[in-house]
């Protein structure tokens, strides 16, 4: 991992092995907001992003375009200390 | 998530990484690993747990529940190049499968090695037969595979 510089995750505003745009993707309009959303299907490019992580006991920055060349899954989950 | 965990080794000798992400902070997955994980696994959760406070990472991929303020569980499949090969979306109270990841990622890494001229059909297993679609099998997918292959 990549060392901790960001305090929360965020998309990045591109697509994974995409050049990333300058805006931020929180500072975009709805409709913007709205194209990435639809975009999101199989046979697509996944939305980029970077999230604080933790593993092997140390804390550090995810980035899911550092991962080109292998296969990914990526598990969204309801939360910590859920049953399931 | 102890599940995948338990799997992981099998899961990287396919050359897979794993992600998992939910909306509580990378403080709470450490203690959730040292309380409980660890205790459910060997060793705990082995790859990487992200924060996505806010559900912004969430909202991108169409998981984010707004009236629950958490991610629902979403699981997606994405290959070397960073496309998205398969989608599942579960409500919280049904957990996942992991034989059936398993099986979906053998069978996309069979599609992308035979650069797409084999497919699998339902109920593929490694090991069993593949079609090879193409105008030769328009129509005798009867003769090649049986509905007893599905299961």
């Amino acid at each position: 991992m990549k060392e901790l510089k960001i305090g929360c995750g965020k998309p990045t505003g591109s697509k994974v092995g995409e050049a990333e745009k300058e805006e931020k993707p929180m500072e975009k309009s709805e409709n913007k907001k709205e194209d990435i959303m639809a975009s999101v299907s199989v046979g697509t490019k996944a939305p980029d992003f970077e999230a604080p992580a933790y593993q092997d006991g140390n804390f550090g920055q995810v980035k899911l375009s550092d991962y080109l060349g292998k296969w990914v899954v990526i598990c969204f989950y309801p939360g910590d200390f859920t049953f399931v | 998530m102890a599940a995948v965990a338990t799997k992981y080794e099998d899961l990287k000798k396919l050359d897979v990484e794993v992600l998992s992400i939910s909306v509580d902070s990378h403080f709470v997955h450490k203690i959730w690993q040292e309380e409980e994980l660890s205790k459910m696994v060997e060793g705990g959760v082995p790859f990487p747990m992200l924060s996505d406070a806010g559900g912004k990472i969430g909202s991108i991929y169409g998981v984010y529940n707004e009236a629950g303020g958490v991610n629902t569980r979403g699981r997606f499949i994405i290959d070397p190049d960073g496309i998205i090969q398969a989608i599942e979306i579960l409500t919280p109270p049904v957990g996942r499968n992991v034989s059936e990841l398993f099986r979906q990622i053998q069978a996309f890494q069979l599609v992308r090695n035979s650069k797409g001229s084999e497919a699998t059909p339902s109920g593929w297993q490694p090991g069993k037969p593949t079609l090879k679609p193409g105008p030769d099998l328009v129509g005798k997918v009867w003769q090649e595979w049986k509905v007893e292959n599905a299961f």
